[in-house]
């Protein structure tokens, strides 16, 4: 075998602002033209990992290191960040902030622009790239008028200029929709076919990066390796469930119905199963006992109404078209569809803070078009996708009080209704600390009671879960769940098909300002049609349920979905 | 969400588009220092008929930049009218003579010289006003940098204006977005409250907006690094173009406006071209 293009050995390393290491005896080699995906919960140390191996470490965050690392046969801490890009390319996570050029044919060039390439030698490798990964027809564009998916397709040309030898992939999936999400996987592998680079994946969303083949997949938690397997016998192995990653939906299933997981029935990818006539039929069965599980959803009063609502930034573009719809109390909502397609100003319409062309949008049967922003707000709270943007005053206390300063309650009415909330978040105990002392999730359920305590009858929540590992993903859920379940009536965008799947009933389907669809979750994700008009991804459990004989896979999910349901709530096992 | 800018590059396809952006550059300066130094009347009104020259071959509209040159213009009468209020016989002790036209109160005459001499400083700006839009609405922002670059800025500095004009939209666009979400928690920024207020208000915005800023800053400064940035004491240009002849003959007649400029203005040993002795 060749020599491994990144070696670690026994590695260790502290931030020089922190007090304890966060990487301890690190040992893992990659070699030439591996796929391998590095899976942790957040705070594993996986993106440590990442930055040791670009050289972001020790150059841009230094820190003490322990035991050896070789790039491409030298310890980076001998060399400097520049010359290890020729041997690693990193394609970091936010696809807009690593867009650094004016133009897509700029930013591709960058890299060369600083090596002092010739101009005309440097077209020519920029043309090459931009082809590499379908964006030559783009060269002129504006960031602004790229989709997420494009600018990761740039940011990646953008290193392979380089002819590196590895890329090393940052949460690759973390701002796409599901449609370009699957497209990037795809474009990774055609990546690596053509140019035979060793590719690194840091991502928590296992099921996503496992469409196409990985070779190797290493389990990080608490700074330490905990498996580092081929993905058959890995997926086989019980690592992921023990530190807080989500498995493949159809493993679980599988679970679920007692089909042992073993390497035999291929598990890497759901195309790729070969399950015995026996083990179908367990599935089959489970399938027909789900059928106890589920609840009937009662009818309820309506709440919102949006009646053929349009709008448009500029005359020339509608960004909304007649859009109507309704939102029932107590209910909990998704609304999805690709970036662009509406959504987010869908909630600015709805907030106030921008004024339809023509339409109507009424709560509880009263027009709210004449209301200012801050009157609306006092029905509908709108909670922003990172707390980093909302939160403004440095004690959770003030932040959560902050709405009600404006209105006319006493002092000790305030007081009564601040601690009412932080009691129902679970905040009270901190109700002293300063927010910078909290997690992500945490800052997060500061921001919602700062909406909540004004008691809106509506959260609009955008992206509640975006970046969350799944430990922080079920966290927040269940936190929403309980807020429904006291009566917040709770709308939710997101691009997250499983948050889609397993906590709102219902889906209202966003495409290109249109509402394509308003129909149950489960149905949204079984509709082959819609799936692709609304570039959203379907399940693997739709394959699963399919491939075991069983023709109504809507059905298979609903029942998957309320069989999980009642897990949580405790009904079984 | 794409509000027009006041001021922003117009794509159009004219020969002044098709100059370089250190051409550009070169004739802009060398063209303001030619009309900052001269008071040469003469001087000023070849400048401006070369002006209207030359705003007539970048088709550039006036509606497209009207905006601007009402702003301009209200600077430049603003101007004007405190060079009189402070200093009504400026141009009796510049020009050495004195024919009063009318007389208003006190020490307030308007006298030919006076006039004369503010239908020079009016001719500076107008000169240079024309050139500087014209800088702006017909160079690619894209050429920014290399065109700095091209009369030996420091390629850091130069980038630092490419990146400006990357993320100042961004920026532009968090900020409605958290100042909206604030609004939403009762935050009023409209002004109906008092001004105290209004600036406590206003941090409730500005802290998010920071911290997310150097999440971006960091961002960036790793995204550059990671690829290379800074690495030699020199770099190339993807956008930067050859001069062609049409560079040279407009840098050409930068230079001779500006020999001629100096020439005629120092000749005599005064700045000023005097019809009044």
């Amino acid at each position: 075998m060749a020599d491994p293009i990144i070696s670690f050995q026994d590695y260790g390393f502290q931030y020089a602002a922190q007090a304890s290491p966060t990487l301890h005896h690190i040992t893992l080699d990659i070699y030439p033209g591996e796929k391998v995906l590095i899976a942790g919960a957040s705070g594993s140390g996986k993106s440590t990992v990442g930055n040791c191996i670009n050289g972001l470490i020790p150059f841009a965050y230094p820190g003490e290191s322990t035991g050896k690392l070789f790039v491409g046969g030298v310890e980076p801490k001998e060399s400097s960040i520049f010359s290890l890009s020729h041997t690693v390319g990193t394609v970091l996570q936010d696809p807009d902030g690593q867009f650094i050029g004016l133009t897509v044919g700029e930013d591709i060039a960058f890299a060369l622009e600083n090596d002092c390439v010739p101009q005309e030698k440097m077209k020519e490798t920029v043309a090459e790239a931009a082809r590499l990964v379908d964006i030559e027809h783009h060269l002129q564009y504006a960031p602004h008028e790229l989709s997420g998916g494009q600018k990761q397709r740039v940011s990646l040309a953008g290193v392979m200029v380089e002819q590196v030898q590895a890329l090393l992939f940052d949460e690759p999936l973390a701002n796409l929709d599901p449609a370009a999400g699957r497209s990037a996987i795809e474009l990774i592998d055609r990546v690596q076919e053509r140019t035979g680079a060793a590719v690194i994946i840091i991502e928590h969303r296992l099921e996503d990066v496992l469409w196409r083949r990985v070779d190797r997949i290493v389990l990080m938690d608490e700074g330490r390796i905990v498996a580092d397997l081929p993905t058959k016998t890995f997926l086989s192995g019980k690592a992921l469930l023990e530190h807080g990653i989500r498995e493949p939906l159809y493993l679980t299933a599988l679970r679920y119905a007692g089909v042992p997981i073993t390497e035999e029935i291929s598990p890497q990818h759901v195309n790729s199963l070969t399950l015995t006539n026996e083990q179908k039929g367990r599935v089959r069965a489970w399938y027909v006992e789900t059928e106890k599980f589920r609840v009937e959803e009662k009818e309820k009063k309506e709440l919102l109404r949006v009646e053929n609502l349009n709008f448009g930034y500029t005359p020339e573009v509608m960004n909304l078209q007649d859009v109507s719809f309704s939102i029932r109390e107590g209910e909990m909502v998704s609304i999805v569809g690709r970036n662009g397609a509406g959504k987010s100003t869908l909630a600015k319409l709805i907030c106030g803070f921008e004024k339809p062309l023509s339409g109507k949008i009424s709560l509880d049967g009263r027009d709210l078009l004449e209301d200012t922003i801050k009157e609306r707000a006092q029905n509908i709270g709108y909670v922003m996708q990172n707390p980093n943007q909302m939160i403004s005053k440095p004690l959770i206390w003030d932040e959560v009080e902050m709405a009600l300063l404006a209105g006319n309650m006493s002092a000790d009415e305030r007081r009564e209704r601040v601690e009412e909330t932080l009691k129902i978040c679970g905040l009270y105990p901190f109700r002293k600390w300063p927010v910078s002392a909290l997690s992500f999730g945490q800052k997060k359920r500061v921001t919602i009671a700062g909406i909540l305590v004004q008691r809106p009858r509506i959260i609009l929540m955008d992206e509640p879960t975006a970046g969350q590992d799944y430990r922080h993903y079920t966290e927040i859920m269940e936190f929403l769940k309980t807020l429904n379940a006291q009566g917040f009536t709770i709308v939710m965008i997101t691009h997250d098909m499983h948050l889609m799947l397993e906590y709102t009933p219902r889906a209202i389907v966003f495409s290109e300002g249109r509402l394509l669809a308003d129909t149950t979750a489960a149905h949204v994700l079984n509709d082959t049609e819609l799936v692709r008009r609304a570039s959203l991804k379907e399940t693997s459990l739709y394959t699963l349920s399919l491939q075991c004989g069983i023709d109504e896979p809507q059905k298979f999910t609903e029942g998957f979905i309320a069989y999980e349901e009642s897990l949580r709530s405790g009904k079984t096992r | 969400m794409a509000k027009a800018a006041i001021l922003n590059y117009i794509k159009r396809p004219s020969p002044v588009h098709a100059l370089t952006g250190t051409t550009k550059l070169i004739f802009f300066l060398s063209w303001s220092i030619s009309s900052m130094v001269t008071f040469d009347t003469r001087i000023l009104f070849v400048m401006l008929g070369i002006c209207i020259v030359i705003f007539k071959l970048s088709q550039i509209r006036l509606r497209d930049i009207s905006v601007v040159l009402a702003l301009a213009a209200v600077f430049l009468v603003l101007n004007n009218l405190f060079v009189y209020l402070f200093a009504p016989e400026y141009g009796v002790e510049i020009y050495e003579s004195r024919t009063v036209l009318l007389s208003i109160a006190g020490p307030y005459t308007i006298t030919a010289q006076q006039l004369f001499y503010h239908l020079n400083i009016t001719m500076k700006v107008i000169c240079v006003v024309p050139v500087a839009l014209l800088f702006i609405a017909c160079t690619d922002p894209s050429e920014f940098a290399a065109s700095l670059a091209g009369i030996g800025v420091s390629y850091r500095a130069g980038y630092a204006v490419s990146l400006a004009l990357r993320y100042i939209p961004d920026v532009q666009r968090e900020y409605i977005n958290i100042s909206q979400a604030q609004q939403a928690r009762g935050i009023d920024l409209s002004g109906k409250d008092k001004f105290f207020t209004r600036l406590k208000n206003s941090v409730a915005i500005l802290l998010p907006l920071v911290m997310s800023s150097i999440n971006r800053i960091e961002t960036v400064s790793n995204a550059m690094e990671l690829r290379g940035f800074g690495k030699e004491k020199k770099r190339t240009w993807y956008m930067r173009r050859k001069l062609t002849g049409n560079d040279w003959i407009a840098i050409g007649l930068a230079v001779v406006v500006l020999v001629v400029d100096l020439t005629v203005t120092f000749w005599d040993g005064s700045r000023y071209y005097n019809p009044f002795l």
